[in-house]
């Protein structure tokens, strides 16, 4: 079963809600076992970094994650459960679960944080190429528009090591990573369950692949 | 690149959207539910509840409403309305709204800000502002639907608010409200320039030349009107395109 981590932190309902309206089977749940028997784990999030770290730990969700990803299960954060993917969040100087090389900025001063509002998110489609994710990143991003605008809630952004699991950018003052993959992990900076009928489409094609990689 | 936003509010009592003019005179405008739904199809960027009356019975009505939106629309949408406590604002989000704003209750106990901003982070803590006109270049903070004249200056308020961790300001001109005579400029940028979080502008929208200029001259980053769209004057894609073609970036 998907199964969407709750630790306990903003609006978890709204990725259960998106899903539902998308058909797709979901359970939410913030026990390791169910966790480690899950097909395909999402980790969503609004919320800070260190209460949302603390609350991993807490609930003993951490190592968990970090393991079921490593083993291969399919994954997708979103915002701040994209940041936390990352070695460490300069929101409170938080250390991460460390999934993925990179660090979590903050937006520059000139601009309003959090961004909050609808952003445009660029395909990076040169890097995709040299990267062989081509037939990957079709099918996930099937039917989305370069340059489609998707809905973001933010004040850090990600800046992985490795620039080539940066799928998609949008900029806010700079540019930052809006959407990377790696293996089996899909992170994204907006929010896909708020993001209208293109969030839609994205939830369905993200799931889709991984429900044809689990079989 | 950001897109400025354009948000339907449904002011709610008892179960029903209505519409008032200068936070009086109500009119009926419908089912909240259908409504948001309308307001999601036609392209709306966020939406706004607000429980306008706020008691004990309204609130049990507001969650179910609260509710049966998380579940028909795809869009983020805040509530307000009689949040005193952080386990009001625990109820609200846990029904499905993605912000909670506070106004009266954050007024007289700024820790409710705080509270709800450790808990549940920044960016759901709206903080809505009714101000009011008492001087030249001067506004103040009123509270108790705008009865209350709290004698503190707006951006005063603004700013401590900020600090205590809201993520957004709501700002709503009283003397606009309902009057469809433009948004009040000078407030808004005056507000929005000496501020670090986005500012939604609302109170007065009543043509499409009036998004363009809060969103331009008054620095808003996002405007909003209710019954402009509730009694169908304009529908959202309406206002969208006049702004695309003044060069206003917006979402299609």
């Amino acid at each position: 079963m998907i199964t969407i981590i709750d630790y306990g932190l903003g609006n978890l309902a709204s990725v259960a809600n998106a899903l539902n309206k998308l058909g797709i089977p979901n359970q939410v749940s913030n026990s390791p076992n169910v966790i480690k028997k899950a097909r395909v784990l999402i980790l969503p999030g609004v919320g800070a970094a260190g209460q949302g770290m603390q609350n991993l730990k807490n609930l003993n969700l951490d190592k968990v994650i970090i393991e079921e990803i490593k083993r291969g299960k399919p994954f997708l954060g979103i915002c701040l459960g994209m940041q936390l993917l990352f070695e460490e969040s300069g929101e409170g100087n938080v250390a991460c679960l460390e999934i993925l090389k990179g660090v979590v900025k903050k937006y520059k001063k000139e601009r309003k944080v959090p961004q909050i509002g609808w952003n445009e998110v660029k395909i990076q489609y040169s890097k995709i190429k040299m990267q062989n994710y081509n037939s990957k990143v079709k099918k996930i991003l099937s039917n989305i528009k370069d340059l489609s605008y998707f809905y973001f809630v933010n004040s850090y952004y990600c800046e992985p090591d490795d620039t080539s699991i940066v799928v998609a950018e949008s900029e806010y003052g700079e540019k930052f990573a809006s959407i990377v993959m790696k293996d089996n992990i899909i992170a994204t900076q907006f929010h896909p369950e708020k993001s209208g009928s293109i969030g839609q489409q994205l939830l369905k094609n993200i799931f889709t692949y991984f429900n044809d990689l689990n079989h | 690149m950001l897109t400025k936003r354009i948000i339907p509010c449904l002011d709610m009592t008892e179960g029903k959207v209505v519409k008032g003019v200068q936070f009086e005179t109500f009119r009926d405008a419908g089912n909240p539910v259908e409504l948001a739904k309308r307001y999601d199809n036609e392209g709306a960027d966020e939406l706004v509840f607000l429980d306008i009356t706020a008691t004990v019975d309204n609130r049990n009505i507001l969650l179910d409403v609260v509710r049966k939106t998380a579940l028909n629309v795809t869009i983020p949408f805040s509530v307000g309305g009689g949040i005193r406590t952080t386990s009001d604002m625990k109820d609200v989000l846990r029904a499905g709204a993605d912000k909670v704003s506070v106004n009266t209750g954050g007024f007289n106990n700024p820790q409710l800000i705080s509270d709800c901003a450790n808990i549940f982070g920044s960016q759901c803590v709206v903080l809505s502002l009714d101000a009011r006109k008492i001087g030249e270049k001067k506004w103040n903070v009123f509270i108790n639907g705008g009865r209350i004249d709290t004698g503190i200056s707006v951006v005063d308020w603004a700013i401590q608010a900020i600090k205590q961790g809201a993520g957004e300001i709501l700002l709503t001109c009283i003397d606009s409200d309902g009057t469809k005579r433009g948004f009040n400029v000078e407030l808004t940028r005056e507000v929005s320039s000496k501020v670090s979080v986005p500012v939604i502008a609302s109170g007065g929208a009543g043509n499409l030349k009036d998004f363009v200029e809060i969103l331009t001259e008054g620095e808003a980053d996002a405007a909003l009107a209710a019954s402009l769209f509730h009694f169908g004057e304009y529908k959202i894609a309406d206002v969208k395109n006049h702004l695309k073609r003044q060069g206003v970036s917006v979402r299609d």
